[in-house]
């Protein structure tokens, strides 16, 4: 198989996938199974392209041109093939725990629900490979639209109304700002390549830069910087492999990334730096952490707490970004993968608790660790990843972005992280501790699916097991960080 | 190459008689022969004849020829000449597409919503209607272009008026049309007439010649108010929109989706006509009309018809109301006074042709099966009717400008024309009015997909003869929106035609 092969399977598995869903829609077991299988080979291709991948070689394909000199293009870069290893990777996973929570939960509408998730996962595909800000643009679009199912699923005046806030935030801002920024890159640059060092050095000045660059930061709403986080803990009125899929890895990764790739491609970093463009941004950001923060503690709810945190997260890698450094960017492209892997494992903990308990409020699940301790002790292991405590994945990312925050000099965001590290730790942790050192109330036995042979309540195998890979994964990641980080660092060489 | 080949040579050089004549020959053979089916058939083969007439027509003048064609051989300026360019050619194109499209879906349509006696009549009137719009389009007289305006206009009166069978309100519709298009015909008959004082000529290219040393003269200036307004009413622009809304809900909805695609679009033809080629476009520019008309009420279009459609509990006045609001991105594109502007405008007439037709032909399926286009009436037929249903879906992405659609491709160019002139703040306004489509469509979408059936009535998907003609137009404005390749070259080929390569569109001169 060649690359170019591989490159163009990637978009036509999860295609395929969607398609043979709505024709196996009567046949619930060949159509859950056929998309496991197609996950599994998706997998398996990007891996492929992964091991195969060669800085060096032009690999790009061109699928169609649409005007001339604007194309829809793939192309492999490590940035591009390390999200898609991560959202197709965790794609297995979550399609293992949907399946169980979907079933588990006696939701409706399972062919819609599994549909528009394999085609989020190609609109996915096709943002992680694309050559040109035009097919990202394109893919971006997608996704919000293929999402849009998803997120209103359960129908419910609820649903639709958070399914609206989410529609019109995304769509919003990417029509409103990303459009204007691409045609004005278009416009002045003449090319919407993605290229090493940036395109648009010399070709535009002054008040420009910040301007332009303010135009793709709010425009690119899915990374759900401040103040275009709405639509996030809106969208939480999905059921959870949504949220935990979707709102924490493909859309909001999709979001950081494209902004990573505008960053780094678009602008370039020296270029970023050398104009001081971005110094703007690191304030932005740095508030964007902070404050979600401090609204996360406030929730009670415990997908809401999670959104937030998001919110927070998501502004490490806008903040790697506009840091413009090398180390800055390297530690965002590291943050990608972590918080990734440690929060989904905290949604899919969520999605666990609400199958066995329909427990949502975290001031309802005193005593509950007792009960589930495997979710629990995924739970605690994904929000020490996300605190970025070792041995756990998430504390290189926050390293590579403290250093970078020192390279610029910048030593107000080294406290901002620090800060918010605290605040991580003062509202994850005590979910964990009220679960195992609280006791149950007397009055509410835990759980209605508790027997009376067995003292845990855990939900059904399909639905615990996937987070507790997800959470060994974290631990995975911390020991496995030099590879990743020796794998991105061609997307900085020029600036080394 | 075309021409090389001996037995077509002869034929082809009849081309631009044939496009007019063969549709106008064929209303009355359909009234005499009286039989509804045969009349049908008939005004189909007569479509599909323009089709071919028109694409052969483009093909010959996309290089940026021209074609003169003098009816019964009298030479102009005195006689009347028939005359092809890119700009013409491409509008003749998007007419003849949209009629051999919409004709297979009215014949399922007109069987329910006209009664028996009248179906004839219809195909009649339908040919003569379309007649009209050709020969407005085709010909290079000025007066000529009244006489075919006329006949297109006429015969849409008593279309609109068909559509009282379903609803009565349609013949109130019809009059108002009657009258404001009246007005209109006459604004600009009595231009035309003023021209005639000044130049004593009617040919479109001896008009241009011999107007060019009078551009100070009063009579001129008040002959291009009079023009320049009287077609205003014929294009809907905004504030002179009002007969639209009611006329495209009402009329039978084969004639809505016939009417959104072609009407107004030729509309906007004859206006670039008159305004860069009779007028010399510096005229039209020192006029004023241009930054003070045609721009301000582009945009004024662009946001109050937007909001006004979030408003309408009837899907059909909704679509109306867009129209009004897209017809404002065509204005906008003319008032740049650009090359861009001019094939964002050109390119918009095809795409939203396609768009919109293929949007008003899902609403006529919706109610071809339900009876109504009321929106709260529509809760829960997206499991009903599925493909009508992504139909309106799909047509309402390329109303939004979501990328792969020609909705996006018509704000991508419109867009590049306002940042080629550093007009951000334009820039600005075309997405933000954008954004309010998406309000609208969503709130339909919300309505057919997440909301229960009020009732339990069991409503079938629409029959495979509506959804033929639906699916083709929907698949078409997402294929050139992919490939913009004949679309953005004829849409450039007709800017040039008209303003000639005043600045070059962005991106092609790489």
């Amino acid at each position: 198989m060649s690359v170019q092969t591989a490159l163009i399977l990637t978009l036509v598995i999860p295609f395929v996938a969607a398609i043979l869903n709505m024709v196996l829609r009567n046949h619930d077991n060949m159509r859950d199974g056929m998309t496991f299988l197609a996950s599994v080979l998706l997998f398996g291709t990007v891996v492929f392209l992964v091991s195969n991948y060669n800085n060096n070689a032009n690999q790009a394909i061109m699928l169609l041109s649409v005007m001339p000199g604007l194309t829809i293009s793939l192309n492999l870069e490590p940035l591009g093939l390390l999200f898609a290893m991560i959202a197709s990777g965790l794609w297995i996973i979550t399609h293992i725990f949907g399946v169980g929570y979907m079933r588990g939960n006696n939701e409706e509408h399972h062919t819609r629900f599994f549909t528009s998730f394999c085609v989020a996962i190609f609109a996915t595909m096709g943002i992680a490979f694309s050559a040109n800000m035009f097919t990202l643009f394109i893919f971006y679009e997608l996704l919000t639209v293929s999402t849009y199912p998803l997120v209103a699923h359960k129908q419910t005046p609820e649903a639709k109304l958070g399914a609206r806030t989410y529609m019109g935030i995304l769509m919003g801002t990417s029509i409103g700002f990303l459009l204007v920024a691409v045609v004005w890159t278009w416009q002045v640059a003449g090319t919407l390549d993605f290229v090493q060092g940036g395109i648009l050095d010399g070709k535009i000045a002054g008040a420009m830069v910040p301007i332009l660059l303010a135009l793709y930061v709010f425009g690119i709403g899915k990374a759900a910087i401040m103040p275009f986080h709405r639509w996030l803990p809106a969208a939480m009125v999905a059921p959870t492999p949504v949220s935990a899929l979707l709102h924490a890895v493909a859309v909001v990764k999709a979001g950081v990334f494209t902004m990573l790739k505008v960053g780094i491609y678009i602008f370039g970093i020296d270029f970023l730096s050398q104009t001081g463009a971005s110094e703007w941004l690191v304030w932005l950001a740095s508030a964007s952490i902070l404050i979600a923060s401090l609204i996360a503690m406030t929730k009670d709810n415990l997908k809401a707490r999670l959104a937030y945190s998001t919110v927070s997260q998501l502004s490490y890698i806008t903040l790697g970004m506009a840091l413009a450094t090398s180390m800055g960017a390297l530690g965002g492209g590291m943050q990608i993968a972590m918080h990734a892997m440690g929060k989904i494992t905290l949604f899919m903990c969520a999605g666990a608790i609400y199958v066995a308990t329909h427990k949502t409020k975290i001031s309802e699940m005193t005593g509950l660790g007792r009960a589930m301790p495997f979710t629990f002790i995924a739970f605690l292991i994904g929000s020490l990843s996300i605190i970025g405590i070792p041995p756990l994945g998430g504390s290189w990312s926050k390293w590579l972005l403290m250093v970078g925050a020192a390279d610029a000099n910048q030593k107000f965001a080294i406290a901002v992280l620090m800060i918010s590290s605290l605040l991580n730790v003062a509202y994850m942790l005590p979910i964990v501790g009220r679960g195992f050192f609280l006791k149950a109330p007397v009055a509410a036995p835990v759980g209605a699916a508790v027997s009376p042979t067995s003292r845990f309540a855990e939900a059904p195998l399909l639905c615990v097991l996937p987070p507790v890979l997800t959470a060994i994964g974290t631990i995975l990641l911390f020991f496995y960080a030099g590879q990743i980080e020796a794998f991105l660092l061609p997307i900085v060489s020029a600036q080394q | 190459m075309l021409a090389t080949f001996a037995p077509l040579s002869g034929f082809l050089l009849h081309l631009p008689i044939l496009q007019v004549i063969i549709p106008l020959i064929t209303a009355p053979i359909v009234v005499v022969i009286g039989i509804a089916r045969i009349g049908w058939l008939l005004a189909f083969l007569a479509s599909i004849a323009s089709l071919v007439v028109s694409y052969l027509l483009l093909m010959q003048v996309i290089d940026g020829s021209v074609i003169s064609y003098q009816i019964g051989g009298w030479a102009p300026p005195l006689g009347i000449e028939y005359r092809v360019d890119a700009a013409n050619a491409f509008v003749l194109l998007i007419l003849s597409v949209i009629s051999t499209v919409v004709l297979p879906y009215a014949k399922t349509s007109v069987e329910k919503e006209i009664r028996a006696g009248s179906q004839t009549l219809f195909y009649t009137a339908y040919l003569l209607c379309f007649t009209g719009l050709l020969g407005v389009v085709i010909t290079g007289d000025a007066f000529n272009v009244f006489v075919f305006l006329e006949i297109s206009s006429l015969s849409t009166y008593v279309l609109v008026a068909m559509g009282a069978e379903r609803d009565k309100r349609a013949l109130t519709a019809a009059f108002d049309y009657l009258v404001m298009g009246t007005i209109g015909a006459t604004f600009f008959v009595i231009g035309i007439g003023l021209l005639y004082m000044m130049t004593g000529t009617l040919n479109i290219v001896d008009l241009a010649s011999r107007l060019e040393p009078l551009s100070g003269n009063r009579t001129v200036q008040a002959a291009f108010a009079f023009i320049v307004v009287g077609i205003g009413l014929k294009l809907a622009i905004y504030p002179l929109h009002l007969w639209l809304p009611n006329a495209y809900t009402y009329a039978p909805s084969a004639v809505t989706s016939f009417l959104a695609a072609t009407a107004t679009k030729v509309a906007i033809y004859v206006l670039l006509r008159f305004m860069f080629s009779v007028f010399a476009p510096e005229f039209s520019l020192a006029s004023g009309a241009l930054q003070y008309i045609i721009l301000p009420f582009g945009v004024i279009a662009m946001f109050a018809a937007s909001i006004v459609a979030v408003f309408q509990a009837d899907l059909k006045r909704t679509l109306a109301y867009s129209s009004v609001a897209q017809i404002g991105y065509m204005l906008l594109g003319i008032g740049y006074f650009s090359n861009t502007g001019l094939s964002a405008t050109m390119i918009q007439l095809f795409n939203h042709a396609v768009t919109k037709a293929a949007l008003f032909m899902a609403v006529g399926a919706l109610v071809y099966r339900t009876g109504t286009s009321f929106i709260p009436k529509l809760a829960g037929l997206g499991r009903q009717m599925p493909w009508t249903s992504a139909a309106i879906v799909a047509g309402g992405l390329s109303l939004i400008g979501i990328p792969t659609t020609v909705g996006f491709i018509s704000k991508w160019v419109l867009l590049t024309g306002a940042l080629e002139k550093d007009w951000w703040w334009m820039a600005i306004l075309i997405v933000a009015s954008s954004l309010i489509a998406v309000i609208y469509i969503w709130q339909v979408v919300e309505v057919l997909y997440l909301k229960e059936p009020e009732n339990e009535t069991v409503v079938k998907e629409a029959p495979l003869s509506m959804l033929l003609p639906i699916w083709t137009l929907i698949i078409a404005s997402f294929y050139f929106g992919l490939d913009t390749e004949l679309t953005l070259t004829s849409a450039r080929a007709a800017a040039d035609a008209f303003i000639g390569a005043v600045s070059p569109i962005a991106g092609a001169s790489q």
